[in-house]
């Protein structure tokens, strides 16, 4: 049986989302892009809306919503500000997640409420210098030392590592060798005070640059045992399932991105006139309108099937990564088509879609680029692509 | 105290209108809905008196068909305490209809101040809450943008169009309509849509309608034309005979 409704609290909560976007977000995105502001007002504001912890259960501070309703959040946020909803997808989908699905007890109880009410922030520490897609080549390293580890390396291109409100990182390492010959590899968590670690904001970015994006390094970073996220040797399992949920979450970026970026576009070819028209009523015009609209219907539907998939708890491994490549592939198109548009106003900042064509490049790149997400559908096909 | 809220669903300001076949009313297939905004000043405004403890509860009352719970819980995830949806079937119903269902469903409650919008934005008619009090024999005071309540009477604030300034003051219960300018109504947070779920909404069967009024015809309005635009002071004498034979505005 099919049905496309959505319950009456996800309807609610589009409407929320959409409004709070509208009216806390549109007025300051232009200038928080062009002065490169990671905004803790704003931030805040999104939490108080409720907006981290959105699927942890209320027990531990959270709205207890399924994961479509936080789909659907990311999707409306991006609609308005790439840089917001990477704030909110990065910290539920990387940092709350995280511990959420595999910590402790004790960790749960420690961090999930702070983080909930957005107190602090948590990022994931995967990506290095020299260990982007091929994560087994990680040079960050913990050992053990009594009931302490001790971490040394870098990561680099950590979002929301760096800003003030930024307050704990799961920082992934090697610890040792696996029996299969490869790097074994655990995640723990890192309270940003610890001293030995140190992030650094970076700057100059081309996209998401309300976000706060950060280099960390750490140097005989000493933790408790405690501090391991679950156990050891699991941090490889904990990556790729926190990806497939991550990749959920970049698809809505690439889905609300397009939806915004194409809204903008139909406005301004209904308001704009040429040779005495609306250069909407002109065919190639149009036409390049009917295949936005055509493709966003696409990918909101592949996206949410996806994401149902993951709330039916079924595999959804396959589908996510179809749906995170599809659904930024989307936006490239779309948002390529709206400055196209726009004509020479389209790369002008005072116009949104300057920044959603610039915001959608990340898509391609970030949480598993392109060109991997189609390596994992190969595999889910039963190939084993040679690269 | 007791507070009472009348929520009116209506189309989103966003929404493409149409009309129907036969041209007699809108066409509402398609349409997304949304509270009727002037009615979230009056719950944004409860919700302010009962954490202020000057009300221990906020009932939202809504008539209309099935999709208007929606709306209901809208206000209930803002923080209402309860609904109660007054069922009708899709379609016309008109003013003092609508009213006396209405007040039907607070007479069963217990109200020492009902508040709602002053206009609802789909057909601004003005006219149900001063309907209602009346068929509930309560004093009311309109379009107020500051109301305070205590000592068992409610003042209220209204500014009149040209700025005059007035108070008011009744004895409760009274009916109290919002204008903007009261409040920033909340979003309703994700916590609280999630606590709204388990929230009651009691159902109500709306008497048989008995319209009194009815529409015969709707139209829209004509269609913006492109605007003119001159260049040079040449053209001067030629705008000013447009602005005053074509424009008609000098």
């Amino acid at each position: 049986m099919l049905n496309f409704d959505l319950t009456e609290q996800q309807n609610i909560l589009r409407d929320q989302i959409r409004n709070f976007a509208e009216k806390e977000i549109r007025p300051v995105a232009e200038e928080l892009d062009r002065t490169e502001t990671f905004s803790v007002d704003l931030t805040r504001k999104m939490a108080d809306l409720g907006l981290f912890g959105m699927f942890v259960s209320e027990e531990y501070g959270g709205a207890g919503m399924d994961y479509i309703s936080y789909i659907i959040a990311v999707e409306e946020l991006s609609r308005v500000d790439a840089s917001q909803a990477a704030t909110v997808a990065a910290g539920n989908s990387l940092g709350i997640g995280l511990i959420y699905y595999f910590g402790t007890e004790e960790q749960k109880r420690e961090w999930l409420p702070r983080l909930c009410r957005g107190e602090i922030l948590a990022s994931f520490g995967l990506t290095e210098p020299n260990a982007g897609s091929d994560a087994s080549a990680s040079k960050t390293r913990a050992v053990q030392d009594g009931d302490h580890w001790v971490i040394n390396g870098s990561k680099i291109f950590i979002t929301n590592s760096a800003s003030e409100i930024a307050g704990v990182c799961i920082v992934q390492a090697v610890t040792g060798k696996a029996d299969n010959g490869k790097p074994e590899i655990s995640c723990f968590i890192v309270p940003r005070d610890t001293p030995g670690f140190t992030a650094k904001a970076m700057h100059n970015k081309m996209m998401w640059r309300a976000s706060d994006t950060g280099e960390l390094t750490f140097e005989d970073v000493r933790v408790p045992a405690t501090s391991m996220l679950g156990h050891q040797g699991n941090g490889f399992k904990q990556m790729m399932q926190t990806l497939d949920g991550g990749r959920l979450s970049i698809g809505a970026m690439g889905l609300g991105g397009a939806q915004g970026a194409y809204e903008e576009a139909l406005k301004y070819a209904q308001e704009r006139t040429q040779f005495g028209k609306s250069i909407g009523d002109f065919q190639v015009n149009a036409f390049k309108l009917a295949d936005m609209a055509m493709e966003i219907e696409m990918a909101r539907l592949l996206l949410y099937k996806a994401t149902w998939l993951r709330d039916h708890h079924r595999s959804f491994g396959k589908e996510a990564a179809m749906a995170k490549l599809y659904c930024s592939e989307v936006m490239r198109r779309v948002t390529h088509s709206a400055v196209q548009l726009h004509g020479g106003y389209g790369l002008m900042q005072e116009f949104p879609v300057e920044r959603f064509y610039r915001d959608q490049r990340l898509l391609e790149i970030g949480e598993g680029t392109s060109e991997v997400q189609r390596i994992v559908i190969a595999r889910h096909l039963g190939l084993k692509p040679i690269f | 105290m007791n507070i009472v809220v009348l929520c009116k669903q209506v189309p989103d300001t966003e929404s493409r209108i149409k009309l129907s076949g036969d041209g007699t009313d809108f066409d509402m297939e398609g349409i997304k809905w949304i509270l009727n905004p002037y009615d979230e000043f009056a719950v944004e405004e409860a919700l302010v008196k009962k954490e202020a403890g000057q009300a221990e509860k906020v009932t939202v009352v809504g008539l209309g068909p099935d999709r208007i719970v929606e709306a209901l819980r809208t206000a209930l995830a803002m923080g209402a305490d309860a609904a109660v949806h007054v069922k009708t079937a899709e379609g016309y119903i008109d003013s003092l209809a609508t009213a006396k269902d209405l007040a039907a469903a607070i007479k069963e409650l217990d109200c020492d101040l009902l508040l709602a919008g002053c206009r609802a934005i789909d057909d601004d008619m003005f006219a149900v809450p001063s309907m209602v009090a009346e068929l509930l024999g309560v004093p009311q005071i309109n379009v107020c943008g500051k109301i305070e309540v205590g000592d068992g009477k409610v003042t209220a604030h209204r500014e009149i169009e040209g700025g005059a300034k007035q108070v008011m003051e009744a004895a409760l219960p009274a009916v109290v309509t919002a204008t903007k300018g009261l409040n920033e109504p909340r979003y309703a947070s994700l916590p609280g849509i999630m606590k709204a779920k388990r929230k009651p909404v009691d159902v109500k069967e709306a008497g048989a309608t008995q319209n009194k009024a009815k529409g015969t015809s709707v139209s829209l309005p004509e269609e913006r034309k492109a605007g003119k635009v001159f260049e040079g002071v040449e053209h001067v004498a030629e705008v000013v005979r447009l602005l005053r034979e074509e424009a008609k505005v000098i």
